[in-house]
């Protein structure tokens, strides 16, 4: 094992991956709360009439998801961060996404 | 006699083949990410199983990608269709047929409206995941830290894709697409 694990990569592409995707789910929880909350997000979200509102809620979590990637990424390529704290991080927002996509938590804002 | 309808069929693809393929290949991905220990494997070995891990881990990336997509795009425009002004018979029409059967109201107004969103978790998880397995390979057997990040990641996309799975099940139960 010893060859081949030596060499040293920053962490921070791991990172930002890892945080990426728990910006991408938290903008669809808020996006899906948005929507019940207010009728003029909910018709700006439906993008695509068949499938409704949830084209805009996905989309614009993907573009969150690829937007905050990007960036983190350029940010932080060459770089060590903090993996434990961004994995906390990242957990926060995966559990708000959770709690926003969860039924009776949005349909309380109806 | 025609065994499935062209809807019955690609529901069948998109939580079977897609959906249930990623379920499936959860255990193999995880077994394969927890034993990635640089004290367990051998150079040869551990290039062999990390070759394994990037197949399962993009396989099962690419099945998330293909579950949500066919099922925002294809089978869930069928379940959401209005009916036509008149139609008495809603059973065409699963969420109208849902929402105007009280005792059926439930799967539609919890079991569709959360499956649909937190279905989409599954493959932002596995991206990632399947991104520093590819990117990092066997360096991870040494990278505990980071190891122990993708496996959490890795748990949740499978309970994101589990929850959607069995709610997508329950709800075609009581309302098939046709």
């Amino acid at each position: 094992m010893a060859e081949i694990t030596q060499e040293r990569i920053p962490n921070g592409p791991a990172a930002a991956a890892i945080l990426s995707a728990g910006v991408g789910s938290a903008t669809i929880g808020l996006m899906t709360t948005g929507a019940v909350i207010s009728t003029g997000l909910e018709s700006a979200l439906n993008w695509w009439s068949p499938a409704g509102p949830l084209t805009g809620k996905t989309g614009l979590g993907i573009i969150a998801w690829l937007v905050t990637w990007v960036v983190l990424h350029v940010l932080w390529k060459d770089k060590d961060v903090p993996l434990i704290r961004v994995l906390v991080l990242t957990l926060v927002l995966l559990a708000l996404g959770l709690l926003l996509t969860f039924p009776p938590v949005f349909e309380a804002f109806e | 006699m025609t065994l499935f309808t062209v809807r019955e069929a690609w529901t069948l693809v998109h939580g079977i083949l897609f959906g249930g393929g990623f379920l499936l290949a959860f255990t193999g991905g995880l077994a394969l990410l927890y034993n990635l220990k640089a004290d367990l494997l051998t150079t040869a070995g551990a290039r062999r199983h990390v070759r394994w891990l990037k197949l399962a881990t993009l396989v099962m990336a690419g099945l998330a990608w293909l579950a949500v997509l066919s099922g925002t795009y294809i089978s869930y425009p069928w379940y959401r269709a209005a009916p036509p002004e008149g139609v008495v018979d809603l059973t065409s029409y699963p969420r109208s047929y849902l929402k105007a059967n009280p005792s059926l109201a439930f799967w539609h107004t919890f079991g569709m409206e959360w499956k649909e969103h937190i279905a989409w978790f599954a493959p932002l998880l596995a991206t990632a995941v399947a991104f520093v397995v590819w990117r990092y390979g066997e360096h991870l057997a040494r990278d505990n830290r980071l190891r122990w990040a993708l496996i959490v990641l890795f748990v949740l996309a499978f309970a994101a894709a589990g929850i959607a799975g069995l709610l997508g099940a329950l709800v075609t139960k009581a309302a098939p697409v046709l």
